[in-house]
């Protein structure tokens, strides 16, 4: 049996490459990819504690959240790779940096 | 087993053998993800990381999860990025770093969040898995049920929100 | 019926002998997955044949007939001619991305033949969500397509993965609805109790007759015509289309890696055929499976003949069907095949909420599918006589067009 300690520490790792990536990379659509990782780190952690919760065959409100987030995951990775596009056709480029028309 | 520095290290069984190997291929692929330079490489290596996850739910005795993981994460959301980094790809090969300079401070919470989590993770006494699970039609029928039941209103929500992404995406990527 | 999975008694017996339990399971599906493994790739040499053989025929040619047997060794000749050639990397390739795609492309079709039902007790794994499984590992070959595009460092290369992800994406969905239809009913994702399901008791003598494509020809149909889209066949090869796109998003490999994208389009094809054959035709069931020890050899025999029957049906097809354009697979896939599936499954699930005995319910059904099969023999008949009088009108001189009285909707083709 694997304990649920070691579940925890890949996805605080996963998560952490995830946050490290959206916060350092120029590229917007390697933002999202950091933001795709912590939502499967977190992921991970709901259907860990799921399985080492109590009555796992009764209570399956982890996994049920794991699957709306998948869902969730879908919608913004539509619509985030969307406006990336529109930026993209608009201004030729899609480095975060850069797109600053709205700074003061 | 008895280390040279005198570590003691407990002797994985089988099932934590093949879960260090998995943990290990998710971790390095994660962060061949953010440290790629190259775009399309960092795609793949995400979509090593969804196989990566989709078998740590199978450790997790979740099946259901890990093929809808793998439908969705590596059937969709991997080939739309990259779909998106081909589209865009003259930002490929830029001049500049693909860092931006704030990089340094971010690396640096990153690792010392990673570090809080990990001495968390460690430090708390996690109840160890007592249940029993059986991974059969009775589970996903279950959870398809609690999707009409105590999740119903967020199960609707979620359907809501998929079609005005739909539509969002749409009006937002046609030609004009 | 309890049958033993093979699995199960393999490794009891080498528990018995004194193996540890962990060795004893790993040692099993090592050998097990060895023996599918080579299955499935041995049997890409009698796919091609029968390839070859089957359109020869449909073209009035013999076909080869050199190289052994009736030819039979023609593809192994093929084969080492592959290997013999030169292994070309194009220029800036991508080195990654096109070394491994041909990899992925045959991992992601070796991997369905794991929960393949073979025979009562003959399955890799009775997977609890094999029948979403099928259709999550449909995804890697997109991806490796994809890949194969991205890192051939071609732009042609390029488009045609673009069109490829296009087109199985899209018919992913009908094909998912048309395998829902079949959950719906049994209940159940698991290939092993779908075939147990589709058993006909008659006195006790299992007949294994009852099919579930006898009551859901429509989703049959669907599901038929998704695979033949998904597998790259006629009329949807528009992908490869030898004669004008010169095989799409594999165009610039040679040699063994362009003979392994080779082997995952025809081992693909019969694996959709084999997992069609599971959900609607009855797996292994047949007449007599039920007996104690010549039912499992019986049941492998009636699995493998209507697999290849598939498989020579699927060769008919594409030696005697015209290939469609892309826009016309487009409209197929998103206009007729999905709304109508929906449509089919929402019947299906009031049907089937109905309180009338269950014997009224799969008449209801059969109703439902049928309706549904109306519907698509009357929308393509419709699309196709005006496609005539489209392609009729561009071929006329456009006096003669001014002249004529103009019946359809305006002018506008």
């Amino acid at each position: 049996m694997v304990p649920l300690s070691w579940y925890l520490m890949l996805a605080a790792f996963l998560f952490s490459c995830g946050l490290y990536g959206a916060l350092a990379r120029r590229n917007a659509i390697a933002m999202l990819m950091g933001i795709e990782l912590m939502l499967n780190a977190a992921n991970i952690n709901l259907v860990a504690f799921w399985r080492h919760g109590v009555g796992p065959m009764e209570d399956l409100t982890g996994q049920a959240f794991a699957v709306l987030i998948i869902g969730l995951a879908a919608a913004e990775a539509a619509v985030g790779l969307a406006l990336i596009i529109a930026v993209y056709r608009e201004r030729r480029t899609i480095d975060v940096d850069e797109l600053d028309v709205l700074a003061g | 087993m008895q280390l040279p520095l005198g570590i003691e290290v407990p002797i994985p069984t089988f099932e934590q053998f093949v879960f260090i190997q998995v943990a290990l291929l998710t971790a390095v692929a994660a962060l061949a993800v953010v440290i790629s330079r190259n775009l399309f490489h960092s795609a793949l290596a995400l979509t090593l990381t969804f196989f990566g996850v989709a078998g740590v739910y199978i450790f997790l005795e979740a099946e259901f999860l890990a093929v809808s993981q793998v439908l969705v994460y590596v059937g969709a959301i991997a080939m739309l990025i990259a779909f998106a980094i081909m589209l865009t790809r003259s930002m490929m090969f830029g001049r500049t770093s693909p860092l931006n300079n704030q990089w340094g401070k971010s690396s640096l919470f990153a690792i010392l969040f990673f570090s809080a989590l990990l001495a968390f993770a460690r430090a708390t006494p996690w109840p160890a898995a007592g249940e029993e699970v059986v991974a059969d039609e009775a589970l996903i029928g279950q959870l398809g049920r609690e999707f009409v039941t105590t999740y119903v209103i967020a199960f609707e929500v979620l359907g809501l929100l998929l079609l005005v992404a739909l539509v969002g995406a749409v009006m937002l990527a046609r030609d004009r | 019926m309890q049958v033993t999975q093979w699995s199960e008694a393999l490794s009891g017996w080498l528990m018995g002998l004194g193996l540890p339990g962990w060795a004893a399971i790993f040692l099993v599906y090592a050998v097990g997955s060895f023996i599918l493994i080579n299955y499935g790739m041995l049997s890409v040499l009698l796919l091609i044949w029968i390839t070859r053989k089957a359109i020869s025929r449909i073209q009035d040619r013999i076909g080869p007939n050199r190289v052994g047997k009736y030819g039979l060794l023609q593809t192994v000749a093929d084969a080492a001619k592959l290997l013999s050639k030169e292994d070309i990397t194009p220029y800036e390739a991508d080195k990654i991305a096109y070394n491994l795609s041909p990899i992925l492309a045959v991992f992601g079709v070796l991997m369905l033949l794991a929960v393949i039902p073979f025979a009562p007790g003959l399955t890799g794994v009775d997977l609890n969500v094999a029948a979403l499984y099928v259709v999550a590992l449909g995804s890697i070959g997109i991806m490796a397509a994809l890949m194969a595009g991205w890192g051939s460092n071609n732009k042609y290369a390029l488009l045609a993965g673009f069109r490829v992800v296009a087109q199985l994406l899209s018919y992913e969905i009908p094909l998912v609805l048309a395998i829902l239809t079949v959950v719906l009913l049994t209940g159940s994702m698991r290939f092993g109790q779908i075939v147990e399901m589709q058993s006909l008791h008659v006195a006790g003598f299992n007949l294994g007759l009852g099919w579930l494509g006898i009551v859901m020809p429509g989703a049959l149909i669907v599901f038929f015509v998704s695979s033949l889209a998904e597998a790259e066949l006629t009329p949807f090869d528009l992908l490869e289309a030898e004669s004008e796109l010169i095989a799409g998003f594999h165009i610039e490999y040679s040699g063994m890696k362009f003979a392994m994208f080779f082997l995952a389009q025809f081992l693909n094809a019969w694996i959709l055929g084999a997992v069609a054959v599971t959900l609607f035709l009855g797996g292994w069931q047949g007449p007599g499976v039920g007996l104690p020890v010549i039912g499992p050899i019986l049941g492998l025999g009636y699995f493998m003949i209507k697999v290849y029957g598939v498989y020579v049906l699927q060769q008919w097809i594409r030696g005697t069907f015209p290939r469609i354009r892309i826009d016309q697979m487009m409209y197929f896939a998103w206009k007729v095949l999905v709304p109508l599936m929906i449509g089919l499954i929402v019947a299906q699930a009031i049907i089937q909420k109905l309180p009338t005995p269950v014997a009224i319910q799969y008449v209801l059904i059969f109703i439902a599918n049928v309706g549904v099969m109306a519907v698509v023999a009357y929308v393509l008949q419709k699309y196709f006589r005006e496609e005539q009088i489209r392609t009729k009108r561009s071929f006329e001189p456009t006096s003669l067009i001014g002249g004529m009285q103009v019946s359809e909707k305006g002018t506008m083709y």
